[in-house]
């Protein structure tokens, strides 16, 4: 469904992923570890081209995207759910939720009515549907940046660090809605450092530092006996 | 007989009271066309200076230094002499027209800029993450943010382009101040200096005044709308 191929990438001298080589089936749920700076993020953000790769090449069902063809494979592939949710402030949730599937989907007011509401109530969040995003908690925003993910109904969700700005007691409504979704069959690469999420829902894991893959493995593998030295060291530190 | 509390000199004020609606028409004339000219440069090469293309970004600063940083009079001069040597001479009030629109154009262009600058990165990605292309992502997500930001000093420069009609005097304009120059040293009509001056500055007044009242109106509302978004969020506590 995704595989990236020798992506490199560089911030200026800065050489952010090095040789990145990933690929991810259909309706796989794929997480993303590993400490700050590592790429992880960089990473799921070349699948979006939200940053476009230095060199190397990046396939969706086989086609490549380029900086020319990006805007219409993003829209016809994949949604994204940010960090800092990035719902847009001017508007209620409903339009938030409705304006790809009727300017980019060309869906009807009524469908893609429908179909908020549908998500809405998947992420329990129906009542909040005439409000606007600012008057929402952080774990209330992202739950909504979830459905407004669903709406376009495309089979891939990126997640880049989805509960990291999120208060501790909000973290775990957002998890519980990635988890339900987790049950579809819908493709998720997620970037996260919530370990007990990883071992719940991952097929695969990708442990990344500096720049680099460091080890792909299931849950079992990863959290059992890890056998890299560098991974060990992680999870010393993030699991007590 | 010039004197601000002479009888007379208010008599004929009132007698030739014809010639500063004139002066008052035409300025409002070439501020409308102005007006309408410097928008729609600002918009373009406001938002050429924020596509993230070098070349544009480029175009762009150049328009707006050399614009900003000669004198009004010279461009007005250079535009009607320019023309009029060529043999293309197309009137002072078209000339007025286009000159004014292009000077406050690069104006018009920083602001437009400046107000674009202030969107958080994270509304661009959202918007590229769904699909939306350059016009889309501006169109929906942007710019209806940026409105209000750009709105109160676009309208302090509408003040300042009206004010600067009077310029126009430097190569025989048919604005106010031209026509109330020409009326106080005429032979038929010279004379009534302060009267004519207090006359057309009050015309000035009038127009400009509720500009610029509205658009320190618009920035206080502004500025408590956003100290209210950055209140709610802490202020109000809900669990989903």
């Amino acid at each position: 469904m995704i595989r990236l191929e020798k992506i490199n990438k560089f911030f200026g001298d800065l050489h952010v992923l090095q040789d990145v080589d990933l690929e991810v089936a259909e309706g796989e749920k794929l997480v993303i570890i590993g400490p700050s700076g590592s790429g992880k993020s960089t990473t799921v953000r070349c699948m979006n081209f939200l940053e476009e790769p230095t060199s190397g090449k990046v396939f969706i069902n086989g086609e490549e995207m380029t900086s020319k063809n990006k805007t219409r494979m993003v829209r016809e592939s994949t949604s994204m759910v940010f960090q800092q949710f990035n719902l847009y402030p001017h508007m209620t949730i409903l339009k938030n939720l409705t304006l790809a599937p009727i300017k980019l989907y060309h869906k009807s007011k009524e469908e893609a009515e429908a179909l908020a509401y549908h998500y809405l109530d998947i992420v329990g969040l129906r009542e909040k549907a005439h409000v606007y995003p600012t008057t929402l908690s952080g774990g209330q925003q992202q739950r909504i940046a979830i459905a407004r993910a669903l709406c376009a109904q495309t089979k891939i969700i990126l997640f880049d660090e989805p509960t990291s700005a999120l208060d501790p007691e909000t973290i775990q409504e957002v998890l519980d809605v990635m988890i339900k979704l987790a049950k579809e069959n819908i493709t998720m690469v997620v970037v996260t450092h919530e370990m007990g999420f990883a071992k719940e829902v991952a097929d695969r894991i990708v442990f990344m530092d500096n720049g680099k893959i460091v080890e792909v493995g299931t849950p079992n593998e990863f959290f059992k006996n890890p056998s890299n030295e560098r991974l060990k060291q992680f999870l010393g530190k993030i699991i007590r | 007989m010039g004197g601000l509390f002479s009888a007379d000199a208010w008599e004929k004020i009132w007698v030739f009271r014809d010639t500063f609606i004139l002066g008052l028409a035409n300025t409002g004339k070439m501020a409308a066309v102005a007006l309408l000219l410097s928008f729609l440069l600002g918009l373009i090469f406001g938002l050429m200076a924020t596509s993230g293309q070098k070349p544009l970004e480029h175009i762009s600063r150049i328009y707006v230094e050399l614009i900003q940083n000669t004198p009004l009079i010279l461009q007005l001069c250079f535009l009607y002499y320019a023309l009029a040597f060529s043999g293309n001479s197309i009137g002072i009030l078209p000339t007025g027209m286009i000159a004014l629109g292009i000077y406050h154009g690069a104006y018009m262009s920083e602001v437009v800029r400046a107000g674009i600058g202030a969107i958080p990165k994270g509304q661009f990605e959202a918007a590229a993450s769904q699909g939306f292309g350059y016009i889309g992502e501006m169109y929906y997500v942007i710019l209806p943010q940026s409105i209000k930001i750009i709105l109160p000093p676009m309208v302090n420069q509408v003040v300042n382009l009206i004010k600067n009609t009077s310029c126009l005097y430097i190569i025989g304009g048919a604005d106010l101040i031209s026509l109330t120059y020409s009326f106080v040293t005429g032979a038929s009509t010279g004379g009534a200096y302060g009267p004519a001056y207090l006359v057309s500055g009050l015309l000035f007044f009038v127009v400009c005044y509720p500009l610029s009242t509205l658009a320190s109106y618009w920035e206080n509302t502004l500025k408590l709308r956003e100290q209210k978004t950055q209140v709610v969020p802490l202020t109000i506590e809900e669990r989903g």
